[in-house]
């Protein structure tokens, strides 16, 4: 692995209005890893993700990208065309809600192959051929190609959403809460899905969760956040298995076991 | 004889903030050393610290004091201080463990879970030596694309052992690998042990069952329960 950060954070802060979302937040990412952001609703650990992709400016403090060029780049700081450039080829965004990312309105394959037509590709039978090579890596059934999401699943509406982000070969993807809004025995097959295409392609991915057990099957490295600080930070099983802080010690003492 | 795996003064505490900052100490002046090929069995009473002082060293607990050293692609890694990326590092080229208990993402089938730790290898060639593996601890073919969720517990830990074997890491950290094994299968699993140790695998391990731990171990290290004062 490369010694460079793909990402990095210094100072992070935010408040809404009174509210502090963020205090003093420091993160580093490098190629290929993944780190889980966790903690508990309003722990500010989707207002970190969206500060960290630039979809939130802070009060304070900066975030480094190192583009394909190895040059860095202050994202608050780039224009707002570069930054929706970055956005649909560099980076990828994974809602937990993946309406929110796919145009209902269009077939399947339609929504795969945007992102590739809004980098350029033009050759309608190649983007056809992408978006079905793509609707197969997460098992949606070719013959939907031409279905509109709406006819879909929860599931596979995920998997849509997770085809459309992938595609353009991002070498980072912010993820909020991806198995968030589905039932259980579609989680697991959605999990083995993200780490085994997270792999393969060598994608460097920061994931917000607030189950421990997903951020310790996807990642690498996890932040413990607790009313907008990192209270705990480090390797992921290490950090589950003998939290060191308070606050990471209930946590993790407070979860069900089935 | 240099050694794979050291550690000097070694020492680990629990500090229970949820128990009014109750602080529990394991861990004190621990100095292992297991060099290429050698097996060392860590034994003491129960509760005296083994597993804690075999998760420390996989860095899957965080020592508190001293230094674990790890001879990682021709450099010294100190675990209880390296930086998390290092660690992932060395877990994935030089530091083995095979768990007492699986945790896989559910509905995995068994022959992926094992194939997935592979090191250095194309997946087909993985899969081979998976199914080898699998099928030489007795797990029936028919098992293969079958998630271990439903697996029986003698089952699940053959499992966690064709697992812990597919990579041949250098070093090998087993934490009771015979457990819940039936007199045959623990027999293969030595049989494995000793052939690790011929391919120059350092081991460390906790074995319950004496008659394999003669089997296998070369030195043993007494695990002493630290006294409260």
């Amino acid at each position: 692995m490369p010694d460079e950060t793909l990402l990095s954070a210094r100072g992070l802060s935010l408040r809404f209005g009174a509210i502090p979302a963020l205090i003093d937040v420091d993160a580093d990412l490098w190629p290929g890893e993944v780190l889980a952001i966790a903690g508990e609703s309003g722990s500010g650990k989707s207002t970190l993700l969206n500060v960290l992709s630039g979809r939130l400016t802070p009060d304070d403090g900066v975030v480094w990208y190192r583009d394909t060029q190895a040059k860095l780049q202050d994202v608050h700081a780039m224009p707002q065309p570069a930054l929706r450039a970055l956005h649909r080829s560099d980076w990828g965004f994974v809602q937990q809600n993946p309406r929110e990312n796919l145009r209902m309105g269009v077939s399947a394959g339609g929504n795969v192959g945007e992102r590739l037509m809004a980098q350029g590709s033009r050759h309608y039978g190649r983007i056809r051929d992408q978006a079905a090579d793509w609707l197969t890596q997460v098992e949606i059934d070719v013959a939907r190609i031409d279905d509109l999401p709406r006819t879909f699943s929860g599931g596979m509406l995920q998997r849509l959403q997770i085809a459309r982000t992938l595609v353009t070969h991002p070498r980072l993807v912010f993820m909020d809460e991806p198995t968030g809004g589905l039932d259980v025995s579609v989680q697991a097959r959605l999990l083995d899905l993200i780490r085994g295409l997270v792999r393969r392609l060598d994608i460097a991915v920061v994931l917000v969760t607030h189950d421990l057990a997903v951020a310790r099957l996807l990642a690498h490295r996890i932040m413990v956040m607790q009313r907008g600080r990192v209270v705990e930070s480090g390797l992921t099983d290490q950090v589950l298995d003998d939290p060191q802080h308070a606050y990471t010690q209930l946590l993790v003492s407070s979860v069900l076991q089935a | 004889m240099t050694a794979m795996l050291r550690t000097t003064d070694l020492g680990k505490s629990f500090l229970l903030h949820l128990q009014g900052g109750l602080r529990i100490p394991v861990l004190d002046h621990v100095d292992i050393s297991v060099a290429a090929g050698e097996c060392v069995a860590l034994v003491g009473a129960s509760g005296a610290g083994k597993s804690t002082l075999l998760r420390s060293l996989y860095g899957n607990y965080r020592a508190d004091a001293g230094a674990i050293l790890i001879q990682h692609a021709g450099q010294l890694i100190d675990i209880a201080h390296a930086s998390p990326r290092d660690i992932v590092k060395v877990r994935a080229d030089t530091l083995g463990y095979v768990s007492q208990f699986l945790r896989v993402v559910p509905r995995v089938a068994a022959i992926d879970i094992v194939a997935e730790a592979a090191r250095d290898m194309p997946p087909e060639a993985a899969r081979d030596r998976a199914r080898a593996l699998l099928l030489r601890l007795n797990i029936p073919t028919r098992l293969h694309a079958l998630p271990p969720a439903t697996f029986s517990g003698g089952e699940q830990q053959r499992i966690n052992l064709a697992r812990g074997f597919m990579g041949s890491h250098p070093i090998l950290l087993l934490d009771e690998p015979t457990a819940s094994l039936d007199n045959a299968n623990r027999d293969i699993v030595v049989d494995m042990i000793r052939e690790a140790k011929q391919c120059r695998t350092a081991i460390v391990g906790i074995f319950h069952d004496v008659a394999v731990r003669d089997a296998v171990a070369d030195r043993l290290y007494q695990v002493t329960p630290i006294q409260d004062s």
